[in-house]
């Protein structure tokens, strides 16, 4: 009964297909034995011990002394090892999963009721689907314009849940071209069960092929500008405005000076925060009167105006 | 005026003492309480176990073909709410504990007999708001109520359920409040601490729990209906909030209330097994005190339902190594069990059936949650059918077996009468072999990535489905079983007599059913729990 479970999880195999995966499985399949094992072991025991010892059975019996004390100590120190070494074996894989490589491609997935809205870093955006190149470290930059969704990919062992609010990231390195299954995995609503997608995962040039076909750097820019206006940004934030705030083409990347004294760089993180919480770091010079726009600016925007003002400074550069 | 009495007739059973509904409704006994109990959450019991049909027919093919996406979310939120809160938290504390507990003691009632009816009233109070919420256009959230959600984004009666459980909680301290001073103050003359059945001991363990937990929820349930109905910005992040406190405030409460829904059942197996055994459970005091570790340590793992959350590292670490450290004492109760076998003297009634289908399934729940405790592991089976198959092995496999065992094995002193032992050791088999069928195949869907909560999934995933849906038509029959012949036996079963099982323990030395106050004359114990009389050949 113990074994079954075991040989259908192997006969029916799920594919693995990330550079993590050999290793959750490895514990698992650890896992499994040691389990399987101390269950036989507590089956032929008790087993034993009810048909030795039924009722009306000429099996000895009266009292015999056994060293409880020690019995007791030892079967909790024994247990208590066994646990703590699956404990370091599961922490020291989770460690690996949780710190990505430097480098690699860059994704950034809003997740709303009920789809999977995928950014490729050149502006390329696709739904429900995420083209991945084999072989490299994929980072996925996750956010949510609702409630908790969860991505997860079976065949790569990776599960994350995506939070409203911030930006979580994970990563994988699929290691064999193909098309896999994607779930949202945290309940979010109606439609949950249809939150389905697929990876698909492409040799590195064929990635490169195809995340070319469908350039659309200029697309995503023209929305973003776009937006700055619809959101009335550009009211103070250009040379002529309203309200005496800085110029934002041609930030990303600088190093400015803040009121207080220190430094900030200005990248994605910066730029977002500015926008959701604009008087936590105020460029020096200028009067903290901007308002937050969280959750005034959908999500998707905001990874818009993002883009925009990361291509708007190439564009600038001396 | 002074009258002699006349020559004493012994005093009239607990269920002759008055038959009106108004001797029911309004009764102090804690005997009459708990089979109040009992009619409640049976009934609450059968509802949600209807819900279930209904998904796992719904699941027997990949396409939603039996009900639409809404109505099978509100399935599984009444299923998880009712069957959490209206019938495994109450089932053997407020039943078999409000049973028990003062006739285990030797004492008359519980300490608070008013406070008791209340509690139930309460209970009953809460159970019909959340009905009312079905009934008014149900609730979509799931039992766990994750914000932004439930906070913001759904529709239905959230906050007439989060009202219900809300009140229900306050039946769940008040009875709580109620054993623990019982417990205390109620023990009769030399019944010392290590005197006391393991069953009290699981009782105090759970009661610690309720009062010390169930506040927490109560908070919690608060803060959604802030936030719901008067747009107080707590886990929204469009109002500042952030969606993690809810988590964190909701498993505080909800973790250790996974032991409230076990350590009662472990309590039971600890009776049953001594008396049919016929022996002292080895290692008594471990037993006893692993119940008091559980409780505290329990309160010390909440984090582990949320490793793949964004909680920190360093946090999913401490709550991944506490997890296991909470599986020593449980493990450790199993292999005493275990060892209470040896040179002991066996009858296989019904009672031990299930006490052994018990060790048996929880076993597995315990082993895989080992896996959930394992970090990389659990990323990769979280929300997947394989934590639906492992708490099921916890709290069916586990609390409902504790629980079906203990009403069998307290039949006779509960109604009087014995019950049909064939027929319910028939039965006892039809629950163990459907519920494996039902769950088992749910750890490899798990293994294989299908997330819970989905009404359609990919055609790979039919086989086990259809294979889970089998068993469960053969749960609900093996369900069905015992609820016929112990009403049949109710009614019309054969006298039991006092002691039936020839058991040690105090309630066993009172009338079957017992006199409205339990004992003729306060008893004086002299002597441990479990007594048995050498297990010589017999």
């Amino acid at each position: 009964m113990i074994a079954s479970p075991v040989l259908l999880a192997w006969a029916t195999g799920l594919e693995s297909a990330s550079s993590i995966s050999p290793r959750v499985d490895a514990l698992f399949r650890g896992l499994l034995v040691a389990g399987s094992g101390m269950a036989a072991l507590l089956l032929v025991a008790n087993l034993t011990l009810l048909i030795r010892y039924r009722a009306g059975s000429r099996a000895q019996r009266g009292p015999v002394n056994l060293p409880v004390n020690l019995i007791e100590a030892g079967w909790i120190a024994a247990t208590t090892v066994v646990f703590v070494a699956f404990f370091a074996w599961g922490a020291s894989v989770y460690l690996d999963m949780e710190r990505p490589p430097a480098g690699g491609v860059r994704i950034e997935i809003v997740a709303r009721q009920w789809m999977w809205d995928v950014r490729h870093a050149n502006g390329r955006r696709e739904l429900d689907t995420l083209h991945v190149p084999a072989g490299e470290t994929v980072r996925l930059e996750l956010s949510s314009e609702d409630v908790i969704h969860s991505l997860f990919v079976p065949a790569f062992r990776v599960k994350q849940d995506v939070v409203p609010g911030k930006v979580v990231t994970t990563w994988f390195e699929a290691t064999r071209p193909g098309r896999y299954r994607l779930y949202c995995s945290q309940y979010c609503g109606t439609k949950h069960a249809g939150m389905t997608g697929e990876v698909v995962v492409l040799p590195p040039a064929e990635y490169a092929a195809w995340l070319g076909r469908g350039d659309a750097s200029g697309e995503i820019a023209a929305r973003g500008r776009a937006a700055l206006v619809r959101n009335g940004c550009t009211g103070c934030h250009s040379p002529g405005g309203t309200v005496r705030a800085p110029v934002l083409e041609g930030l990303h990347g600088r190093r400015i000076p803040l009121a207080d004294g220190s430094f900030v760089l200005v990248d994605t993180a910066y730029l977002r925060d500015s926008i959701l919480e604009p008087n936590r770091q105020v460029a020096a010079g200028f009067d903290p009167v901007m308002p937050s726009f969280k959750g005034i600016i959908p999500e998707g925007e905001l990874l818009d105006i993002i883009a925009y003002l990361r291509v708007a400074n190439e564009g600038t550069k001396p | 005026m002074s009258v002699d009495p006349p020559p004493a007739s012994p005093p009239p059973d607990y269920l002759a003492a008055g038959v009106t509904v108004r001797s029911w409704l309004l009764t102090h006994d804690h005997k009459r309480v708990a089979l109040l109990y009992l009619f409640t959450i049976t009934a609450f019991f059968a509802i949600a176990a209807v819900a279930a049909a209904l998904m796992r027919w719904e699941l027997l093919t990949p396409d939603a073909d039996l009900v639409t996406p809404d109505i099978y979310n509100r399935l599984f939120t009444l299923h998880g709410v009712l069957m959490v809160w209206f019938f495994l938290i109450p089932s053997i504390p407020n039943v078999l504990g409000n049973f028990l507990l003062p006739l285990m003691l030797g004492a008359p009632d519980v300490a608070f007999p008013r406070l008791n009816l209340a509690s139930w009233y309460i209970f009953l109070a809460g159970g019909l708001l959340v009905l009312q919420a079905i009934l008014t256009g149900g609730v979509d959230t799931g039992w766990t109520f994750y914000t932004p959600y439930s906070s913001t984004y759904a529709n239905g009666q959230v906050m007439l359920m989060a009202a219900g459980v809300f009140v229900a909680g306050f039946s769940s301290i008040a009875t709580g409040l109620n054993f623990i001073v019982t417990i205390h103050k109620f023990r009769a003359p030399g019944l010392t601490w290590f005197r006391l059945p393991l069953f009290v001991w699981s009782l105090y363990a759970t009661s610690l729990i309720l009062v010390l937990a169930t506040p927490v929820l109560a908070i919690t349930l608060l803060l959604i209906v802030l936030e719901r109905g008067f747009g107080i910005g707590i886990f929204d992040p469009r109002l500042g909030g952030d969606p993690l406190l809810f988590q964190h405030l909701f498993w505080f409460y909800s973790h250790p209330a996974v032991y409230i829904m076990i350590l009662p059942g472990m309590g039971v197996v600890s009776e049953t097994i001594a008396c049919f055994a016929r022996k002292r459970i080895f290692g008594y005091r471990v037993v006893a005190c692993s119940s008091l570790a559980i409780a505290v340590l329990g309160f010390l793992v909440w984090g582990h339902h949320m490793f793949v959350s964004s909680q920190s590292v360093y946090a999913g670490l401490v709550f991944s190594l506490l997890s296991f450290l909470v599986s020593v004492p449980s493990a450790v109760k199993v292999f005493n069990w275990t060892a209470t076998f040896h040179r002991a003297s066996i009858r296989f009634d019904t009672p031990l059936l299930y006490a052994l289908g018990f060790m048996a399934l929880f076993t597995i729940g315990g082993l895989t949650g080992l896996f959930l405790a394992t970090l990389a592991v659990d990323v990769h089976v979280h929300d997947t059918y394989f934590v639906i198959a492992h708490f099921h092995y916890i709290m069916v496999g586990g609390m409902v077996m504790a629980y079906l065992g203990g009403i069998h094995y307290w039949w006779p002193k509960i109604s009087g009468r014995l019950y049909p032992e064939g027929l319910a050791r028939v039965s006892a088999l039809v629950i163990f072999l459907g519920f494996n069928l039902t769950f088992f195949p749910q750890f490899v869907l798990g293994y294989l990535g299908m997330p819970r909560r989905y009404h359609i999934y990919p055609p790979e995933f039919q086989v086990l489905n259809v294979l889970s849906t089998a068993g469960a038509s053969l749960l609900g029959l093996g369900y069905l079983l015992p609820l016929v012949y112990l009403t049949w036996s109710f009614f019309r079963g054969p006298p039991a007599g006092a002691n039936p099982w020839r058991a040690t323990g105090l309630e066993w030395t009172t009338a079957s059913p017992p006199p409205e106050r339990n004992f003729a004359e306060s008893p004086v114990v002299s002597g441990g729990p479990y007594d048995y009389p050498e297990p010589a050949r017999e």
